[in-house]
């Protein structure tokens, strides 16, 4: 394993038309830990991750994955890049038109030759590594919320990637399905050699699997350190967010006119 | 559904997809009765073809022998001059006579062909010499009421 | 769009199966409403021509109308309404549930892997089921105008014949029924593809599918008519 870090961003912005989302932001994630993104939500945490996937171009700033830089790579290097990542989708993304075993098997069939038989054998040890073997031919639709993250999960870890992206991957599960797929997230990228980016407001839960974690609030990076430093740390804003605190800097109040001004004053 | 009963379905479907076009080319149009073959182009010129137009049929006893390729106006002897391509199969002998029939009393028109005698029979770009022009009906009933006026004046 | 067709062709089974969903399974409603439409034309037809003497003609009058115009339009039509919808409402979905960003992410372009067998299935699929309506149509004009209320038999038949021609007729409406067949998918790809990825959006999409393809295929039709029959 060589010492530079697998994905490097390096003061990167980007705006939707005008509206800033992401502004320089600076980020590491080295070879082989689990490194989380958390923030609100809005706060541009899955725009970063597209950007990293080279699904959207960055205004300013890079993206380097592996040594090349995403936004400069042409349409077919940029597919060879991507077959070496994995993405979890918020909801799973999982194609409602195939069993899960044709969903797990299909990069499998779009970008190899592979036999059927050994197809089938790794498709098998995919879903076996999430504890779905038993659901291969099951229908998305028949799955419950957590048994789709995870069969998105075998997905994504399809042809082994060097890098795996988890779009709030927390988001809607039950407490036993949460700690499953955190679980899962932790001993995946160890078993396979990989890196992980989490992107997650839940913070608790991914405390316990993550290294290293950046706080974005705002399209800027407001926090950052080791779980224990985050769970220490005196900056408000993160406080706030660790503890789950309705008031703080993140305020409760949409932007107003002065409470009393408003209900005293005249109407116009 | 498995994929070899997708096959199968999606089999079926060209299949009697390709069955109906079938029935429509054999049984629905005329592919089976046109002349698929060689034809050959014969010439003759009409004073008046009536609603003659180009893919009117070519009667000889009232089977269809060839089709109307083209017609065009004569500046010269302000005649229609048709050009019909014939079946090879059949061969008319050269003072064959052509005329411009209606089927029925307000059907479709088409050209008749009339056999004559002759031992020589017409070859490809040769003309029909003898020809009847169509019979317009507004012509045939105002002839007819002339005629009727004429009578009863000469009856008095 | 067609640079990426090339994967419909080369994996045929994408394409196959898209054939089946769309094709196969309009199969049905095109041919009741062909047998319906061939069977309401033989009355109504009979009805006109018997007043002029012709009711022989009956035979040329449903199959012209029905190898024309009626097979390819309303074929055309009920296909806009079976297929294209359902085409743009299942790429919606794909895209509001994410699949196609995924895909993408997968180093799988979504127009070769899910637009272009949808649209070629449509291409395909949409001539053979206008022959099916025609063919449907005419047997349903012969149902009653032959069996129902006796116009003979061999009248019908010959005369039919004698007035359809193959190439003017039976094959413009093959060609107009393609034409029609690129349009829907087309604009059923398309606004599956562009919606907006909400359930708003996904239906928005497939009322427009429905609605644009059939002023589409209206007019195309006029203007392929235009051309085609200009002469005869």
């Amino acid at each position: 394993m060589n010492d530079d870090p697998l994905v490097q961003i390096s003061n990167l912005s980007f705006s939707y038309d005008s509206r800033p989302i992401l502004s320089g932001i600076n980020m590491t994630i080295p070879r082989g830990k689990v490194v989380a993104i958390m923030g609100s939500s809005g706060c541009g945490k899955t725009t970063t991750l597209r950007l990293i996937g080279g699904q959207l171009k960055p205004t300013s700033g890079s993206v380097t994955v592996d040594g090349q830089v995403v936004h400069q790579l042409d349409a077919d290097s940029m597919y060879a890049m991507r077959r070496k990542l994995g993405m979890l989708f918020q909801f799973g993304a999982l194609f409602t038109d195939m069993t899960v075993f044709e969903n797990v098997a299909f990069q499998m069939r779009e970008h190899t030759n592979l036999p059927e038989a050994m197809i089938r054998d790794l498709v098998l040890m995919k879903l076996h590594a999430v504890g779905l073997r038993g659901a291969h031919a099951l229908m998305p639709t028949e799955l419950s919320g957590g048994m789709a993250r995870r069969v998105a999960l075998a997905r994504a870890i399809a042809l082994d990637p060097m890098l795996i992206m988890y779009d709030e991957p927390f988001a809607g599960l039950d407490p036993i399905s949460l700690s499953i797929v955190g679980e899962l997230i932790r001993k995946l990228n160890d078993a396979l050699g990989a890196s992980s980016i989490v992107v997650t407001h839940d913070v608790q839960e991914s405390l316990k699997i993550v290294d290293y974690v950046y706080f974005v609030s705002e399209g800027k990076i407001v926090a950052e350190g080791t779980a224990e430093e985050i769970r220490k740390s005196k900056t408000p804003y993160v406080h706030q967010f660790v503890w789950g605190e309705a008031d703080g800097p993140v305020p409760f109040h949409y932007p107003a006119t002065s409470y009393a001004e408003e209900l005293m004053g005249t109407v116009s | 559904m498995s994929r070899t009963s997708l096959d199968l379905w999606v089999g079926f479907f060209v299949a009697i997809g390709l069955v109906a076009l079938l029935f429509l080319a054999m049984k629905v149009g005329n592919l089976s009765s046109s002349m698929s073959g060689e034809t050959y182009a014969i010439k003759a010129s009409f004073d008046n073809i009536g609603a003659l137009k180009v893919r009117s049929a070519v009667k000889s006893a009232g089977v269809v022998v060839g089709r109307v390729s083209d017609i065009r106006f004569n500046s010269q002897s302000y005649q229609a001059d048709v050009t019909m391509s014939m079946d090879a199969r059949f061969k008319f002998p050269r003072d064959t006579f052509a005329t411009i029939n209606t089927s029925g009393l307000l059907g479709e028109q088409y050209i008749g062909f009339e056999v004559g005698g002759d031992e020589e029979y017409l070859a490809a770009g040769d003309s029909v010499k003898k020809t009847q022009s169509a019979v317009v009906l507004e012509k045939l009933i105002s002839q007819f009421m002339f005629k009727q006026a004429a009578d009863s004046e000469s009856g008095k | 769009m067609l640079m990426h067709s090339g994967t419909a062709f080369r994996r045929i089974h994408l394409t196959l199966r898209e054939i089946y969903f769309t094709g196969v399974m309009s199969l049905i409603i095109i041919l009741v409403s062909g047998l319906f439409v061939g069977m309401v034309l033989g009355l109504q037809g009979y009805d006109t021509l018997q007043r002029y003497g012709s009711s022989e003609a009956l035979g040329i009058l449903v199959a012209l109308s029905l190898v024309r115009e009626l097979g390819p339009v309303v074929a055309a039509l009920l296909f806009a309404s079976r297929a294209g919808s359902a085409i743009t409402a299942e790429i919606g979905l794909m895209k509001a549930t994410e699949q196609l960003s995924a895909m993408e992410m997968m180093a799988v372009d979504p127009l070769a892997r899910v637009v272009a067998p949808r649209f070629w299935g449509g291409v395909i699929s949409m001539p053979l089921l206008a022959a099916l309506f025609s063919a449907m149509g005419i047997f349903g004009g012969y149902l009653v105008g032959v069996q129902l209320i006796g116009v003979d038999e061999g009248s019908f038949w010959s005369q039919m014949q004698a007035s359809v021609d193959f190439r003017e007729d039976i094959m413009n409406g093959v060609i107009k029924s393609f034409v029609f067949g690129a349009i829907i998918s087309w604009v059923a790809v398309f606004e599956g593809y562009d919606a907006e990825p909400t359930a708003e959006g996904v239906s928005g999409a497939t009322t427009r599918t429905v609605v644009t393809s059939s002023l589409a295929i209206l007019a195309a039709d006029f203007i392929l008519t235009a051309f085609m029959f200009r002469g005869a």
